[in-house]
């Protein structure tokens, strides 16, 4: 007899969690209203931003996330529309990141940032409670105290408690994502999850910029358990600031000598007509990767490329 | 030339001139911002190490090193004996040199020496390795299914998770880049 494949067997119950925190995030979005929707993974172009880069399809690309689409249908008068859909982004791959993705995408009309990291706190408390979590969780010996609000930090803040420079000093001399990765991201959310939030307008290229603050846009990027978790924006609704911000975005991947993708003209179209609103992007598996006490995106997903 | 995106545990890159051997590697990727590659480099001739992020622009000369067919013969104090099958030439590392390969080194196995020059440096391992389980657990049947999985030891005195129903004396597969159980082998 053939000896079953002992990689895939000894997932059984990761996969079983995972499929789990699925359907609780899917009951979630169902309860309150959200409608699901499916957007075509196949498509002209992905929204230009400097360092992602979208993995060629016949002509057209896999989209790097819904985005583009999903605001069409916000901007059609679909004000909550939630989806659970594979992305890709070429040559990502490390222990955190698979090329191929799962990403849980939202949308809401007449709300901005603020109020969407309330809405990820109840997502990911609701999602754990669902899964028999009550309480505190432990992920890798690292115990994430669960109890609401969940910390809040500006980047400008982080940079000051927790780097030698300060944010404007770190983008001058182009240093912020290597700081951010060695010195801010290890420090901070080390008792719970931590909303790290107000990155400068550069590094949010569909974001609204700040009205108080127009060094930066309003978006943030949800921590826990070490792990980067979500991105989210209050979105850029004025069509003619973002198409200069795409134009920032393509201009630089000119200049890296990175492919430059054709301009979301339609997409720019609508813009108009969307309304104020706010939207995060969650990694999947990255929830996953918690949830079941892995270290490993590899751990949490049935097959990885390297599988195949 | 390699590119960042060659970089991992393992690959042997030249660096003013010495061979460097990537000891540790991770990709870090901050939302919206660009690929870092975080890499332990170690110095294969001395042995010194550093740390250091390269970005994705950044390229690199594969180490000039020749690769040689040679058996394991056995370890004499700390030193590890291998031969070329054909001249009869013998090598030592150190343990230090064969690192985490010792793990899975059983007698006569085929291996490529790395060489510096005339001086041996280090060791690459075939993908796959059988060895005999010398430490296991008895079998609770219907544990299988489950996907649970029991601590066990090779020959080598290295140890791993494998599958319940795998017992001692048997011989099994392990992959020597994840170092991870694959198989049952039957002889």
């Amino acid at each position: 007899m053939m000896e079953t494949a002992w990689s895939l067997t000894r997932k059984r119950s990761t996969l079983q969690i995972r499929a789990g925190m699925i359907r609780a995030i899917r009951r979630f979005f169902t309860d309150r209203d959200y409608l699901e929707v499916e957007t075509p993974s196949r498509i002209p172009g992905p929204a230009p931003e400097c360092h992602i880069d979208a993995i060629p399809s016949d002509g057209w690309y896999l989209h790097t996330s819904p985005e583009l689409c999903m605001k069409r249908l916000l901007a059609a008068g679909y004000p909550r529309i939630f989806q659970i859909t594979k992305c890709f982004r070429g040559k990502e791959r490390g222990s955190r990141h698979i090329p191929e993705f799962t990403l849980l995408e939202w949308y809401e009309g007449g709300v901005n940032y603020i109020r969407m990291m309330e809405v990820c706190e109840e997502l990911i408390v609701s999602v754990a409670h669902d899964l028999g979590h009550e309480g505190d969780i432990t992920y890798r010996e690292r115990q994430i105290a669960m109890h609401r609000p969940w910390e809040r930090i500006s980047v400008s803040e982080a940079f000051k408690r927790y780097s030698c420079v300060s944010m404007e000093e770190s983008l001058k001399r182009g240093r912020f994502d290597e700081i951010m990765v060695r010195e801010i991201e290890p420090r901070i959310g080390t008792e719970g999850p931590v909303f790290l939030y107000d990155y400068p307008v550069a590094l949010g290229a569909l974001a609204r910029v700040k009205k108080m603050d127009p060094r930066v846009a309003e978006r943030f990027e949800l921590y826990m358990g070490g792990l980067e978790l979500a991105n989210a924006f209050s979105e850029l609704t004025d069509a003619v600031e973002q198409r200069a911000r795409f134009e920032e975005e393509l201009k630089s991947r000119r200049a890296s000598g990175r492919e430059v993708y054709p301009m979301p003209e339609k997409f720019l179209a609508a813009l108009p007509t969307m309304p104020e609103s706010s939207g995060v992007a969650l990694g999947v598996d990255r929830l996953a990767m918690i949830f079941t006490n892995s270290a490993s995106i590899d751990d949490v997903v049935a097959f990885t490329p390297e599988d195949l | 030339m390699y590119n960042a995106s060659d970089l991992r545990k393992n690959l042997k890159i030249q660096i003013d001139g010495d061979p460097y051997v990537v000891v540790d590697f991770s990709f870090v990727k901050p939302g919206k911002g660009q690929s870092l590659y975080r890499c332990k480099l170690k110095n294969m001739i001395n042995g010194s190490q550093f740390e250091r992020t390269y970005r994705s622009v950044d390229t690199f000369e594969p180490a000039n090193l020749k690769e040689k067919k040679m058996q394991y013969l056995y370890k004499e104090d700390t030193k590890y004996c291998f031969m070329e099958a054909e001249t009869y030439e013998q090598v030592y590392l150190t343990e230090d040199q064969v690192g985490d390969a010792k793990g899975f080194l059983s007698d006569n196995l085929d291996v490529e020496i790395l060489f510096f020059g005339e001086e041996p440096l280090g060791i690459t391992l075939p993908n796959f390795v059988d060895l005999t389980v010398t430490v296991a657990e008895p079998w609770a049947k219907g544990d299988s299914v489950t996907g649970k999985s029991k601590p066990i030891v090779v020959e080598t005195g290295y140890s791993l998770q494998a599958p319940p129903f795998v017992e001692e004396g048997e011989k099994i597969r392990i992959d020597t880049r994840t170092g991870e159980y694959l198989t049952r082998v039957k002889e």
